[in-house]
């Protein structure tokens, strides 16, 4: 397979107007990505679907990933003048970056037997702009995928033939894999609660001030 | 000894002579429960152990209970064998609805009890006494096929110590208990009700203050 550069480069060229950028996963897999605008998306699936060195026939996965609204602290060094003496200084730099939620296909070749290459599309943002144009008339394996995602993150795919809700019910208005998503408290005595089931359990004890938070009170040395 | 009850010593001195003594509540119970049919479904895991259980090796017809229906009318027993996700829990109320009286409920391994392994989910039902009544629970994930036999043998327990006539008498007979329960509808967030409360007592646990 070419590496991420060449294809990008490549599709760029193809789809005109395209623009493409290369997500680098500096984990141990290693495994880096496309990041595709929405606007050319499906030419650019077209190209990778069609074009004979590549012939990304086949969409094993597609997936959604949900990232809340973050904030990036940069450390910088700053050389300053401080009493008349030049020091370098910490300078912090704060960078807010807005939520959103991202769609993540993994694509194989039957053909030339090579893969994955994965391929990203993002939201504007998680509320009213969660929508991607649908991948599904290129490869019809991501058609329950695509609505899985709908389903559970909430993201409208435009050009889906068949976009329900496919495993909560129609009625269902909540995304229960989204970071924000609370579920309903059917409370039921736990044995042994623990961690976020202890909170919410919590919450139906009756309270004991005398007893409750006495686990943090660490033993003084005498 | 009660009215209609035949003294114990008498009846083996009886035996002996090769007259056989019983009542017609004797005799309408070892029917019953030599004869239980179980319902024909299963949600998950526990089913491949219940159908060992059907099977050769554990072989429930030994207990009468082999002929699985695919038909809740024709149902006696309903074996809840596996996760109830809250999509499937209205068709398993609705299927309980259909099936006649008497009927018997066996709730099979940790998830049919309470959610077991799924409990802090979104999509699974802590329980299915939530709904329905449940006669026996049998804990495990899953359970082997001898605790679904064990469990077969104290619903067999049960039935034979119902009573037909008379205060205390079985649930099926007395026409104030319900047979059917409200079958709970799809909500926005979550299954409305979330549990019926004329069914489902969890403990209440008092803290030690």
């Amino acid at each position: 397979m070419e590496s991420l550069e060449q294809i990008k480069n490549r599709a760029e060229l193809a789809a005109r107007g395209a623009k493409i950028d290369i997500v680098v996963n500096p984990g141990p897999a290693q495994q880096s990505s496309l990041l595709i605008d929405n606007e050319h998306a499906a030419a650019v699936a077209q190209f990778l679907r069609n074009h004979p060195a590549l012939t990304f026939d086949y969409c094993s996965n597609a997936t959604g990933v949900d990232w809340l609204d973050r904030v990036i602290k940069k450390t910088t060094k700053v050389k300053t003048v401080v009493d008349g003496v030049e020091k370098e200084v910490d300078q912090t730099i704060e960078e807010k970056i807005p939520g959103y939620l991202e769609a993540v296909y993994h694509l194989y070749s039957m053909k030339h037997k090579h893969g994955p290459l994965i391929i990203r599309m993002r939201t504007a943002n998680r509320t009213d702009g969660a929508r991607l144009p649908s991948l599904t008339p290129i490869w019809r394996s991501a058609e329950l995928q695509e609505r899985e995602i709908f389903d559970l993150y909430g993201i409208h795919f435009e050009g889906h033939p068949d976009l329900r809700r496919i495993l909560m019910w129609d009625e269902f208005v909540d995304h229960p894999m989204r970071k924000d998503y609370r579920e309903p408290d059917d409370y039921e005595w736990e044995p042994t609660p623990h961690d976020d089931v202890l909170e919410k359990a919590k919450q139906h004890y009756t309270p004991r001030p005398q007893l409750d938070g006495a686990e943090n009170v660490t033993a003084q040395p005498q | 000894m009660s009215e209609g009850q035949i003294d114990e010593a008498l009846r083996s001195e009886l035996q002996r002579q090769g007259v056989w003594v019983t009542s017609m509540q004797e005799l309408y119970n070892w029917g019953r429960k030599n004869s239980i049919w179980p319902l024909q479904f299963g949600l998950a895991c526990c089913a491949i152990e219940m159908i060992a259980t059907a099977a050769s090796r554990y072989d429930i017809a030994r207990f009468g209970g082999e002929i699985f229906r695919p038909s809740p009318r024709q149902a006696d027993l309903m074996i809840v064998a596996g996760t109830v996700t809250k999509k499937m829990a209205p068709q398993i109320v609705r299927l309980y609805n259909q099936m006649p009286d008497p009927k018997y409920v066996i709730s099979m391994g940790a998830c049919a009890i309470s959610g077991g392994p799924f409990k802090q989910g979104y999509n699974v039902l802590k329980g299915i006494d939530r709904y329905i009544p449940v006669d026996v629970y049998i804990p495990g994930c899953p359970p082997r096929p001898e605790a679904l036999l064990h469990a077969f043998m104290e619903l067999q327990r049960k039935i034979d110590s119902q009573k037909l006539t008379g205060a205390g008498k079985a649930e099926h007979l007395d026409a104030k208990q319900p047979s059917e329960f409200p079958v709970p509808a799809f909500g926005e967030h979550d299954l409305q009700p979330p549990a019926n409360p004329d069914v489902y007592h969890p403990p209440v646990l008092e803290r030690q203050s």
